[in-house]
């Protein structure tokens, strides 16, 4: 069985929706400042810790995504996870990177279009069309596991 | 305009001092977060991906000058300096705090505006023509009858809870500028061989997972009875719709497994039990009330000829003036797509501008389209030579609609908490691919529209070119679609093949165009040139040698 990647615990603040991290029984605003679980058992005593910042009405929809960490920093796997941590690729003015300094040539986006700190990158030699690993599926708030409640699309 | 009588101030008063205590009750723990939820989605309140979002209605799309002035008040005292128009002619601001909606709603109801309906599985804000009392080809204008609609539906007790949203957009013209055939409903408002108005009601249209072109189910109901004809639908739909599976519970899933045959006869079964017991007319004097809001200016006898200006001012007519019915006036479509930028977003300053300019010319509404542009409706063609370079001062007066930059995106994975993958970008790179106006004009006409996954906000079904971002294995990709409209000939798109990587699709899309411009006769839209030789001779180029599919 393939080790599990590290994980990483986010959640939003109730009072402005700001994303938060989890950091050691609090929160953090900064991914880089949150702390990273090696096992995932450890990584569901946190979660499971989370709930009572539920409970006392501090956060709201705590979960768990997978990071890749190296000499670099932390890097979420997913392009969401990476976007919710900086803010919107498209206004570098806006969200957590806004008080980011600017790399060298003034931009605060290392790999231009393709997100800050991206992991990944589309594969040159890609494997046959699956289906399954295909998502057209819809994310998040009253997405894809919800069967009654309501989504966003306009 | 259409203005609030004593009774829609008192209930949208109302309405803001009840969510003002579902707050407190929130933050002190009163309500939990899964009591809360479709409370703040009533009020148009989403949880996204960076912070909360507040959805406004912009009824039918019209604004006054006050109210555009209070949405730039609102995006500079709350959010971040800007807001961003959707494709259902709403506003979203995108980083609201919780505890400053009640208070923004309150400002909102000072201007006769809220966010209610604009979510939850209720008959959403009604959209329209966005030339609506404008357009020469208009038969009526059809405000009155979305308000009408609006007045019968908020807070309808028995249309509150329905299987799914249900989305309805009216028109008066013959010219569909409103995607009507995509709407769960659709009234276009006809003339009969007798010289009578009436309405011709479309359902089971719709995007998403499973679009579909919705079909006539009412050829001519005649003016006093459509509310009654409406409530027939949503009581078929109401006790039909399939609650149990999320994913075919819009009424398009209904209206094909039921067929056209089968839906009209429960519809008018409906609407002679309804008749029977003669309620649901909408009285004359009513109707002559709530038309009397809409009335036009009165227009001055003008000269019609088209003032000259030279290079910028004439690129700008022609793409962006429209003929209005009124000889010596116009209509300008102010594109919120300026080379490389976000399409829809408006900022502040911009907002507040564009409201002392629609004084300044007595213009007294502004529209939002679909199309995610704004539009004056009631120009003085003697005054657009002033006021395009002020339009061009404030990075308003890109000569581009209708053309390959004029974009639709849905704010995507950089915003919103469903998407697979950013559509921003992908316009951005398109846009810029295409700057040169000598080029897009040679292009002509060709909508391109991008949703950054299946729920279709950004219309990629209806696109002439549509492109969809999926997910793999949390990198994006993109597929492209050819031959949608959403227009009169509405058309679904068809699925080219595997998708694109992000980097690989605007190279795509060039592909596409120069396909289309080696193949076209005479002058053929990409649309009618893709409907005359169809898809083959378009994959054949768009994945190009150094191109991989991605999957």
């Amino acid at each position: 069985m393939a080790a599990s990647a590290p994980q990483m615990l986010t959640a939003n603040r109730l009072k402005d929706g700001d994303v938060l991290y989890w950091k050691t029984d609090g929160w953090v605003e900064a991914l880089k400042d949150g702390e990273v679980f090696a096992e995932a058992a450890l990584a569901d005593v946190a979660l499971a810790a989370a709930q009572s910042f539920v409970a006392g009405n501090v956060v709201v929809n705590p979960y768990l995504f997978d990071v890749r960490v190296d000499a670099s920093g932390i890097h979420p796997v997913k392009e969401r996870e990476i976007i919710r941590a900086a803010g919107p690729s498209v206004r570098e003015d806006l969200g957590k990177q806004a008080s980011y300094p600017p790399l060298e040539g003034g931009s605060k986006n290392p790999e231009g279009f393709s997100g800050r700190g991206a992991a990944r990158t589309p594969d040159k030699n890609p494997s046959p069309k699956s289906a399954a690993q295909i998502s057209t599926l819809p994310q998040g708030e009253g997405g894809k596991d919800t069967m009654d409640s309501f989504d966003v699309s306009i | 305009m259409y203005r609030y009588d004593e009774f829609d101030a008192r209930f949208v008063a109302e309405r803001v001092e009840q969510f003002r205590g579902q707050v407190a009750r929130r933050l002190s723990g009163e309500l939990t977060e899964d009591q809360f939820k479709p409370l703040r989605l009533m009020n148009g309140l989403y949880l996204q991906l960076h912070a909360y979002m507040l959805r406004v209605a912009v009824p039918y799309g019209t604004l006054s000058s006050k109210q555009l002035r209070m949405l730039a008040h609102i995006a500079r005292k709350y959010d971040k300096g800007y807001g961003h128009f959707t494709t259902r002619q709403n506003i979203q601001f995108n980083w609201p705090r919780l505890v400053d909606v009640p208070d923004i709603l309150a400002d909102l109801a000072t201007v006769e505006m809220h966010a209610i309906q604009t979510s939850g599985n209720c008959i959403r804000n009604v959209t329209a023509d966005h030339f609506a009392g404008a357009a020469a080809d208009e038969i009526e204008d059809p405000r009155p009858i979305a308000e009408i609609i609006r007045q019968w539906s908020s807070l309808h007790p028995e249309f509150s809870f329905l299987p799914r949203k249900f989305k309805i957009a009216v028109s008066g013209s013959p010219h569909d500028r409103a995607a009507l055939k995509f709407h769960d409903l659709a009234i276009e408002i006809v003339r009969n061989d007798a010289g009578e108005t009436g309405y011709k009601v479309l359902i089971g249209g719709g995007m998403g997972r499973t679009p579909y072109i919705g079909y006539v189910v009412g050829e001519f109901v005649a003016r006093q009875d459509i509310l009654a004809f409406l409530e027939s639908v949503m009581r078929v739909y109401n006790e039909q719709g399939r609650r149990d599976n999320l994913f075919k519970a819009r009424i398009k899933i209904l209206a094909n497994a039921l067929g056209a045959e089968e839906m009209r006869r429960q519809v008018m079964v409906e609407f002679e039990e309804i008749r029977k017991a003669g309620t649901l007319q909408v009285p004359q004097e009513e109707r002559d009330r709530i038309d009397a809001y809409f009335k036009p200016p009165v227009f001055e006898t003008l000269a019609g000829d088209m003032p000259k200006g030279g290079g910028d001012f004439d690129n700008w007519v022609k793409t962006n003036v429209s003929r209005h019915r009124a000889p010596g006036y116009a209509i300008a479509t102010i594109s919120l797509k300026p080379i490389g930028g976000v399409p829809g977003d408006a900022t502040h300053e911009q907002m507040d501008a564009l409201a002392d300019l629609m004084d300044r010319y007595g213009i007294g509404e502004i529209r939002v389209s679909h199309e995610q542009n704004l539009v004056l409706p009631h120009v003085r063609k003697r005054d657009l030579p002033a006021i395009h370079p002020r339009l061009k001062e404030l990075g308003l007066a890109t000569p581009n609609a209708g053309l390959i930059t004029d974009i639709i995106a849905c704010p995507g994975l950089d915003y919103c908490d469903l998407a697979n993958a950013r559509s921003i970008p992908i316009a951005q790179k398109i846009s810029e691919r295409f700057a040169d106006l000598d080029r897009q004009h040679h292009i002509g006409e060709l909508k391109i529209k991008i949703s950054g996954c299946i729920n279709a906000c950004g219309h990629h079904h209806a696109g002439h070119i549509g492109i969809l971002g999926v997910d793999k294995k949390g990198v994006e990709y993109y597929q492209l679609q050819l031959g949608g409209s959403g227009a009169e000939d509405a058309s679904i798109g068809e699925i080219m093949g595997p998708g694109f990587g992000k980097d690989e699709i605007a190279d795509a899309v060039e592909r596409v165009i120069g396909a289309y411009l080696e193949l076209r006769q005479g002058g053929e839209r990409f649309l009618d040139t893709y409907r005359r030789v169809g898809m083959t001779p378009f994959k054949n180029v768009a994945y190009g040698q150094d191109l991989h599919a991605a999957y």
